[in-house]
């Protein structure tokens, strides 16, 4: 008996796609290795959803190489599909039944049984708090539960892969940190995640790889430690009314970042207590003249801000002359 | 299991779900029954003073009754239409897609259910038909007949109505395909016979598909037994399946959001 290394969940090489003369994917590589969290993150309009699509069979690449689960998506679409979950950015549940029924709908769809498949919706309407409206049309449920219900019937199938779109868009707090607890929990039972989110947080808080998608182009790609030593760490930002204010406060702590049109200075900090009680000792009398003091932690802005020299937000001139 | 009875099973589970559609809101069921009975409480009235045209001591409620069969069908199929829009714009389509089922069997539900409902309400239409004084003069033979073109027109009329809803990317863009399974039965025998029409809109009426089905159906429930024109509805409503089904299809198969 030899022991074959456990092949890589999805790879992708030369991935492209585009829209009439709209490129979307401009040549993507991507490995994620089975049981893994991968996150692909990036802004709008960055060609995440277009990725998820091509890898779940939505749509066919222009050019390149995915594997999914060992299989082709494109010569065997149907070998793929048996292995993957898919929840989309919007609920795609159907609103005239009820979430009980979605979820057995989706049992019958797997071939489950009629016992087993009873038995998993009843468990997944347990786990995803769903049970006390199990028998309400998902017409009337919010936002979050919908999201929630989504989630369990790409559950019921037990998939391998499971692809979620950006999952917590739009989420309250209470539900985002649900939705994290159940990627976690899925990834300790063997699932393989391919996340994409726009959160950086999100990110490093849930992703063993990471890789930032821009405008078509992974633009960087690592563990959360590797990326986030590549762009600024956390500051404390303070506001003064005044440019008086700001030339005393900039001679008082040398070395912070003047921002001489916001009257603000960026001083690097932890942003912790301690640190913030030593900058304002530091300031002494001029700390009169701060009307705001913030902490600024990194978010995905100062990653592409680090990674492209521009905010996430802003197209870039290729992308403006292709509309 | 082989491929076969997978696909039979998706299917069965399939036209389940759309039947508990209409299950969980009967009003569906219930105005794809009244609008059909208006029209003949409206046509019976307005136009049955007249009978210009029609054979002596005919009664105009049996002259356009297989009308009022059709006109039910081709409500049916643009609730059909609305439905399966709904199913691709919400999103449910795509998950669909995502899953180790065959497109076929996704359409299958919608036809079979489709179907299912449109025969129901045409059964209760020719029912209240019948408390108003329609007089059928069939036998159990050509009622069978009967059933089986309107069962014809529905899948031809089902078959269109899937694929117009998926291609289309808002409900309102279903409206040009409604109008036509709506309106094109005016353009007929339905109401008025022929023979009294202008010579281009007689030409027009002569040649669309839903002349022959009425006059099949008019032929098998209240006439002589029907010749040419029994061939005609058939063809017609295979043909118009058959392209229905292959443009369904090619839909279910090309790229999403496209």
């Amino acid at each position: 008996m030899t022991s074959v290394p456990s092949p890589a969940a999805i790879v992708a090489t030369g991935l492209r796609k585009s829209f009439g003369d709209k490129v979307v994917l401009d040549g993507i590589d991507l490995e994620v290795g089975a049981g893994t969290t991968f996150s692909l993150l990036g802004p709008n309009g960055a060609g995440k959803t277009t990725t998820v699509q091509i890898m779940s069979t939505l749509v066919h690449a222009d050019g390149g190489d995915v594997r999914v689960a060992g299989h082709d998506v494109a010569r065997d679409p149907a070998a793929v599909r048996a292995a993957i979950g898919v929840t989309g950015q919007f609920s795609a549940v159907d609103n005239l039944l009820t979430g009980e029924e979605n979820l057995l709908l989706m049992a019958d769809l797997h071939h489950l049984g009629r016992v087993e498949g009873r038995r998993r919706a009843a468990a997944l309407l347990d786990q995803f708090d769903l049970a006390d409206a199990a028998s309400k049309t998902a017409l009337t449920y919010s936002g979050g539960m919908k999201r929630r219900l989504d989630l369990a019937m790409t559950l019921i199938g037990d998939p391998r892969i499971i692809f979620l779109d950006e999952p917590t868009t739009g989420l309250d707090p209470r539900s985002r940190r649900m939705m994290w607890q159940t990627i976690r929990e899925l990834v300790a039972g063997g699932v393989t995640i391919f996340l994409t989110t726009q959160q950086l947080d999100e990110a490093d808080e849930l992703a063993d790889r990471i890789a930032v998608l821009d405008h078509g182009r992974v633009v960087a790609e690592g563990s959360p430690e590797e990326l986030k030593r590549s762009i600024p760490g956390s500051h404390v930002r303070l506001h003064f009314a005044d440019a008086t204010g700001l030339d005393a406060g900039a001679r008082a702590l040398g070395g912070a970042f003047r921002h001489d049109d916001a009257l603000t200075l960026e001083v690097p900090s932890d942003g912790g207590a301690v640190a913030v009680r030593e900058l304002l000792n530091r300031l002494g009398d001029t700390a009169a003249a701060v009307d705001e003091v913030s902490v600024h932690t990194p978010d995905l802005d100062d990653v592409f801000f680090a990674l492209t020299g521009r905010p996430a937000a802003e197209p870039t001139p290729e992308m403006e002359n292709a509309r | 299991m082989s491929t076969m009875t997978l696909a039979v099973r998706d299917s069965a589970t399939m036209t389940r779900r759309s039947l508990r559609h209409v299950l969980r809101y009967p009003v569906t069921l219930v105005v794809a029954v009244a609008v059909p009975v208006l029209l003949l409480l409206l046509f019976v009235g307005v136009f049955g003073a007249l009978k210009a045209g029609l054979p002596a001591h005919a009664s105009y409620i049996n002259y356009v009754m297989p009308a009022i069969i059709v006109m039910t069908a081709g409500y049916g199929s643009s609730v059909t239409a609305q439905g399966v829009n709904r199913d691709s714009t919400e999103g449910i389509i795509a998950r669909f897609r995502t899953m180790a089922i065959s497109p076929t069997s996704m359409l299958n539900g919608y036809v079979l259910s489709a179907l299912a409902r449109t025969l129901v309400s045409a059964a209760l239409v020719i029912a209240v038909a019948i408390g108003l004084g329609f007089r059928p003069t069939a036998d159990a033979g050509r009622w069978l007949a009967a059933a089986g073109i309107t069962v014809l027109l529905v899948l031809a009329l089902t078959w269109l109505a899937v694929p117009f809803g998926l291609a289309s990317k808002t409900a309102e863009g279903l409206t040009g395909f409604i109008l036509i399974v709506q309106l094109l039965p005016f353009i007929s025998s339905a109401f008025v016979p022929t023979g009294q029409m202008s010579a281009g809109v007689r030409w027009f009426a002569a040649h669309e598909p839903f002349t022959p089905v009425i006059d099949t159906l008019r032929g098998l429930l209240t006439g002589s037994v029907p010749g040419g024109t029994t061939l005609t509805a058939v063809i017609w409503c295979a043909g118009l399946a058959v392209a229905g089904y292959l443009w369904a299809r090619v839909l279910v198969r090309r790229d999403l959001n496209r």
